[in-house]
């Protein structure tokens, strides 16, 4: 730690999905439509998929780093109608775990010991807890502790895989679903955290975390006390580091990237790692759309991620921090404006131009997700209002619009995971192109939507660009 | 073309299409008076 300052580039990013369909019932919309209307459960779980199907989901590949976003094109939607053949659960970019793993990992991250496996459950998982010495549960006691507010998660489905009791019982803050979401959090982290050092090979030590996450983690004092990136680290093995959880709605990942480079620009640190947990109360929020369409719960995964921004390595693609920008509280709300501030200024500031940019990762989310539920295409929506701001500066012509979105964006792929979803799912698959010299910039742009917590009615967003260093 | 001088408007934006201090702006502009402004987030 400490030294002279050196060009930040991104080295690597790498995802963790968790496919637990036997907790899609916990998400925050499953469960208020299960309060009021009880023949939700059955609903549901009829259309639950298994893990060969969640693994081999064409999006899910593009999250792995299997095939590129580009390929979600030529298949034909809705594409869970056209799994991949011979999909594996692995690729370049991250990895997809099922259930079992992830509740032994849940078990392996439980600090405070409140998490109970039902007996029936935990030889499943007693292979992979290494020495984590956990309590188990038999039906009897299972019962009453949900009847006095423990938290259930389900395998398969909706066998009892196990519980997480209450941290108090007069403090909401601790609840245990309140647990549960940020136990995940901090598991899908870690385990992205872990994929990333075990992949980066003999490189120097990360020496700071960031965590960007949405999750609130503290007690009734002190509601979002945070900084579940050193819990993370610590369940990773990676605790040489300290950390700080960097907070901004959807925005928080990019923000904290921003960070993690100036960090290392300014010399303070040699390598940091920017970590986010998954989301879990997202899990089914589209799920009335899916259901009405015939689909598969496609919310079925809960995903996190790492990302290594360390000194220039003379390869990877450079942070260019002198073409970042973030989202200021003057801006306004007038969308052209906004995009303008974090899209068109950045570039301009450096004589460049959007047409100057090889492909702009905005929010991904999957259409298929979204779209059934009347939420829209969002990638499309930002695309097109993208290329609205080249036409408007003369870059290009109104004509010329659809062929700027198709030349320079993506189809969308990525679970509906909120700050996941913003524009870093692409982060890999820009590395490999810009290290390759396939491309020679490319733009990330993420929304915030502060609106939400009620303090103001401002959305937020930061953007940087990355560049290749290939000749 | 509706004619929004003297009306009433609820403002109903959306973060990915325009936000509802943006429709708030607009409406006044043209002389419209907003009574409640919300913005969505789909995702």
């Amino acid at each position: 730690m400490g030294g002279p300052g050196a060009r930040p580039v991104v080295r690597a990013a790498q995802f963790v999905l968790a496919h637990v369909p036997g907790l899609v019932l916990s998400g925050s919309k499953p469960r208020r439509e299960l309060a009021r209307d009880g023949d939700v459960r059955g609903r549901v779980c009829e259309r639950l998929r298994s893990c060969e199907d969640a693994t081999a989901y064409p999006p899910h590949q593009v999250m792995l780093g299997t095939i590129p976003p580009a390929a979600l094109d030529a298949i034909p939607r809705p594409w869970h109608l056209h799994p991949m053949p011979a999909a594996r659960p692995e690729g370049p970019a991250g990895v997809l775990i099922d259930d079992v793993t992830f509740y032994g990992w849940l078990a392996r991250g439980d600090a405070a010991r409140l998490v109970r496996l039902h007996e029936a459950f935990a030889p499943r998982v007693a292979g992979l807890l290494h020495g984590a010495r956990v309590a188990t549960a038999g039906d009897d006691e299972w019962a009453r502790a949900l009847r006095e507010g423990a938290e259930p998660f389900y395998y398969d489905r909706d066998r009892p895989a196990g519980f997480v009791l209450p941290g108090h019982d007069q403090d909401e803050s601790l609840s245990g679903a309140v647990l549960l979401e940020n136990l995940a959090a901090k598991v899908t982290g870690a385990l992205a955290l872990r994929r990333l050092v075990e992949r980066s090979g003999a490189a120097e030590p990360i020496e700071f975390l960031i965590g960007s996450g949405e999750e609130a983690v503290g007690d009734r004092y002190q509601r979002g006390g945070g900084n579940l990136a050193k819990a993370m680290g610590e369940l990773a093995g990676v605790t040489t580091v300290g950390g700080v959880d960097v907070k901004a709605f959807c925005a928080g990942p990019l923000h904290a990237l921003l960070l993690a480079g100036s960090l290392v620009a300014s010399g303070m640190y040699r390598r940091v790692a920017v970590v986010a947990g998954c989301s879990l109360a997202k899990l089914g929020m589209k799920m009335l759309g899916h259901l009405a369409a015939g689909y598969p719960i496609l919310e079925d995964v809960l995903a996190g991620v790492a990302i290594d921004v360390a000194c220039d390595d003379g390869r990877s693609p450079l942070l260019r921090l002198d073409m970042a920008a973030v989202q200021r509280i003057d801006v306004g709300s007038a969308p052209h404006r906004v995009l303008d501030a974090l899209a068109a200024a950045p570039l301009r500031s450096r004589d460049l131009r959007l047409v100057d940019v090889d492909r702009f990762a905005v929010e991904l989310h999957n259409p298929d997700i979204t779209e059934p539920a009347g939420s829209g295409n969002v990638p499309a929506q930002n695309y097109q209002l993208l290329a609205a701001l080249a036409a408007t500066a003369g870059e290009i012509t109104r004509d010329q619009m659809p062929g700027f979105i198709r030349e320079h964006g993506m189809p969308g792929f990525s679970p509906t995971q909120g700050h996941i979803a913003s524009a870093v799912p692409y982060l890999p698959h820009a590395i490999a192109a810009l290290r390759e010299g396939a491309a020679k910039r490319v733009q990330f742009i993420a929304k915030g939507s502060l609106f939400l917590g009620r303090m103001t009615a401002m959305g937020d967003g930061a953007s940087f660009v990355l560049e290749s260093q290939a000749s | 073309m509706v004619d929004l001088k003297d009306k009433l408007v609820l403002a109903l934006g959306e973060r990915d299409g325009v936000p509802a201090p943006a429709l708030q702006a607009c409406v006044e502009s043209a002389g419209g008076q907003v009574i409640y402004a919300e913005t969505q987030c789909f995702v």
